[in-house]
């Protein structure tokens, strides 16, 4: 998934009142170059006990349907919390590659 | 245009008095403007209020330098200066007093009429706390013919309800009792 | 329709009471006045249907009226002064937020020192909050503003600020006719506005702005009170229809054939009349033009109104130190700058903290006014009534 650049609106289509008026606009937002390293999760390691998911200040982990834990890259910054809270040692930061 | 100063002490109610004589004007469909010379608020300190009165819409909103009329609701504030500056010549004066009227010529040279009723004594008896205020307004009313007595009494009925009998009976007991001076200048 | 003697500050209280406000927050205690006294006595004695909200500081009532106005509610507050000087950075967000509310300002003055009494100073210095400013000269008039206020914002979805001078409107007695109750409700029917806030509705307000946004928001605002003009007007000129009244954007006196005038604004307006009515029995062709929408200034209505005339004395009521001249005199002069024929300015400030401006200062002030425009020199800006 890929943001696509919205382009800015005039201040006659813009809501009144300086306001937001969708929900959850934010998923919007590609957080993805502000990496310098990225969480790499190893699935053979991972004990699937959630802790990433729940450390993980932008909600950049997702549970896939077979109960696999991913990194929305996105909206991961890279702050690496998610390889700080791993019990098991499963998430290693990896440098971007420029 | 009539205009009116009340001189009086925190407490005693000359702002009351100058808004109900407006009121009572205007009930009776003219034209009239209370105010008052706001300063800090403290019970006895020495308070200036005003009532313009007029057949026409009242435009002017300064304050009242050259009164027709000047109300002293404490005998005590004639000692201070400046209680009778820029009286109209044959102008009226109504005191709270106990002495007579001839006792204040001095104090009010330009006066064309003086007049002084006992208010505080009425008040006590009446109301039991020397409230002077209702008491000065009869004793002006009769003294002036600005409005009618009953207007007065309608007022107070509606601005004091429970306190409403005593005042009408202090303002029809200085009413009666005000001792008027007419004097040639 | 029956007078009755009331104050200024009552006179408004009625009108909010017969506006059949939801919300009314406001701080209680100095330098509040009486009208929101009035109005907590109202909605405890059952006669208001409202809430009350008692807030600890004007910040915070500023700031319960705009998420009540959120909600769709019609919402009321007043303040003073400092109260106002206090309400200074909530005052444009709920500007610029276009949240519908309506505020009676009782002109007082800033400290220091401490005063308690009438100048301008206060709304003044919200004149660029985005709010719609409205000024009185009667307690009539502040009840009649009052009402037509919450129509204005509600159809501009701007909040609206009607100015009384303390003490000398605010707490003066005068005879106020006031409309049946039942004929205001039908005026300004209780109609709730959007609830922005249900929970139904997925919202987000007070956002951050960047300045890929911050310009056009804030344009917005600007647009908004540049097209609230029509609307004031459309609004005020319906009230005149309905009630028997005569208000416009400016008010003027002797204007059809002056040849100098004051202009004034607020509670100074009648004394300036009794003068140019003293100097019209002169043979002087004297008149007075008074402002009452201040913001947005009525600039081509003010244009033709002083179109013709030889000299005009600006009377501000407050000051801008070390500016270029004061708060009314400035946007006067900028009124008139790009047309060819135009009057003879004369500057005046007096009035400051409460002190009396007599009719002696008003003739000062005339006479002043005929001498810049006659000789065509008018005077550095004149302090009237000020003590050497």
């Amino acid at each position: 998934m890929k943001c696509e650049k919205v382009p800015l609106k005039g201040w006659r289509e813009l809501p009144e009142g300086g306001t937001i008026t969708e929900p959850g606009s934010s998923v919007l937002f590609d957080a993805s170059a502000w990496r310098t390293s990225k969480p790499i999760i190893d699935q053979n390691k991972c004990t699937k006990c959630g802790l990433c998911w729940i450390f993980c200040p932008e909600g950049a982990i997702k549970v896939n349907p077979d109960g696999r834990y991913e990194v929305e890259f996105m909206y991961c910054k890279g702050c690496g919390i998610c390889d700080k809270a791993c019990a098991v040692r499963a998430i290693r930061m990896e440098e971007e590659e420029k | 245009m009539l205009e009116i100063r009340w001189h009086g002490r925190g407490g005693q109610g000359a702002v009351t008095a100058a808004e109900i004589l407006a009121t009572a004007v205007i009930k009776e469909n003219r034209y009239a403007q209370a105010f008052a010379a706001f300063g800090p608020e403290r019970r006895g300190a020495p308070v200036l209020a005003f009532t313009r009165i007029s057949d026409s819409e009242i435009l002017l909103r300064s304050q009242i330098y050259e009164p027709d009329v000047i109300v002293v609701l404490d005998k005590n504030l004639c000692t201070m200066e400046g209680v009778g500056d820029g009286l109209k010549g044959r102008g009226t004066v109504v005191l709270n007093t106990s002495h007579p009227p001839a006792n204040f010529v001095d104090t009010f040279p330009q006066a064309g009429k003086i007049a002084t009723v006992n208010a505080t004594k009425i008040a006590l008896e009446t109301l039991g706390s020397p409230i002077t205020n209702t008491a000065i307004l009869g004793a002006l009313v009769k003294v002036t013919g600005i409005v009618k007595i009953d207007t007065l009494d309608d007022i107070f009925k509606e601005r004091f309800k429970i306190y409403a009998d005593k005042n009408v009976n202090m303002a029809r007991r200085a009413y009666k009792e005000v001792t008027i001076m007419e004097r040639g200048v | 329709m029956k007078k009755i003697g009331l104050s200024g500050n009552y006179a408004v209280a009625h009108a909010v009471k017969m506006a059949d406000v939801d919300v009314v927050a406001a701080y209680p205690i100095t330098p509040q006045t009486t009208i929101v006294e009035k109005l907590s006595e109202f909605v405890a004695n059952g006669e208001l249907d409202a809430d009350y909200i008692n807030v600890e500081s004007e910040h915070s009532a500023m700031s319960a009226c705009i998420g009540a106005s959120m909600t769709g509610a019609r919402v009321f507050t007043a303040t003073s002064s400092q109260g106002l000087a206090f309400m200074h950075e909530v005052l444009f967000i709920a500007a610029a937020l276009r949240t519908p509310m309506v505020m009676a300002n009782v002109n007082r003055a800033l400290s220091a020192p401490l005063n308690i009494w009438n100048d301008h100073a206060d709304a003044m210095a919200e004149r660029d909050s985005g709010w719609i400013q409205l000024w009185v000269s009667s307690a009539q008039e502040a009840y009649d503003t009052t009402l037509m206020a919450f129509k204005m914002t509600e159809e501009t979805r701007l909040p609206v600020m009607v100015n009384l001078d303390g003490y000398i409107l605010s707490h003066t007695y005068e005879p106020v006719e006031l409309i049946e109750e039942e004929t205001v409700r039908k005026y300004i029917p209780s109609k709730p506005l959007v609830n922005r806030l249900s929970p139904k509705t997925s919202f987000s307000v007070g956002v951050v702005g960047p300045p890929e946004y911050y310009f056009e928001m804030k344009y917005q605002a600007i647009d908004a009170i540049e097209r609230s003009r029509s609307t004031i007007s459309k609004i005020t000129t319906e009230f005149n229809r309905s009630f028997e009244r005569s208000y416009d954007d400016i008010g003027t006196y002797g204007m059809d054939d002056a040849e100098y005038a004051l202009l004034t604004m607020g509670s100074m307006t009648g004394s300036a009349r009794v003068v140019a009515e003293e100097w019209r029995r002169k043979g002087i062709k004297a008149g007075v033009i008074s402002i009452r929408t201040f913001r947005p200034f009525p600039v081509e209505i003010f244009r033709q109104k002083v179109s013709g005339l030889k000299g005009l004395g600006v009377m501000d009521r407050s000051s801008t130190p070390g500016g270029p001249s004061n708060p009314l005199f400035c946007d006067v002069a900028t009124c008139l700058y790009g047309l060819k024929e135009r009057p003879v300015l004369q500057g005046f400030v007096s009035g400051l903290g409460g002190r009396d401006i007599s009719l002696e200062n008003f003739r000062t002030m005339f006479k002043a006014t005929m001498d810049a425009a006659d000789t065509k020199s008018p005077k550095p800006c004149m302090y009237v009534g000020l003590r050497e």
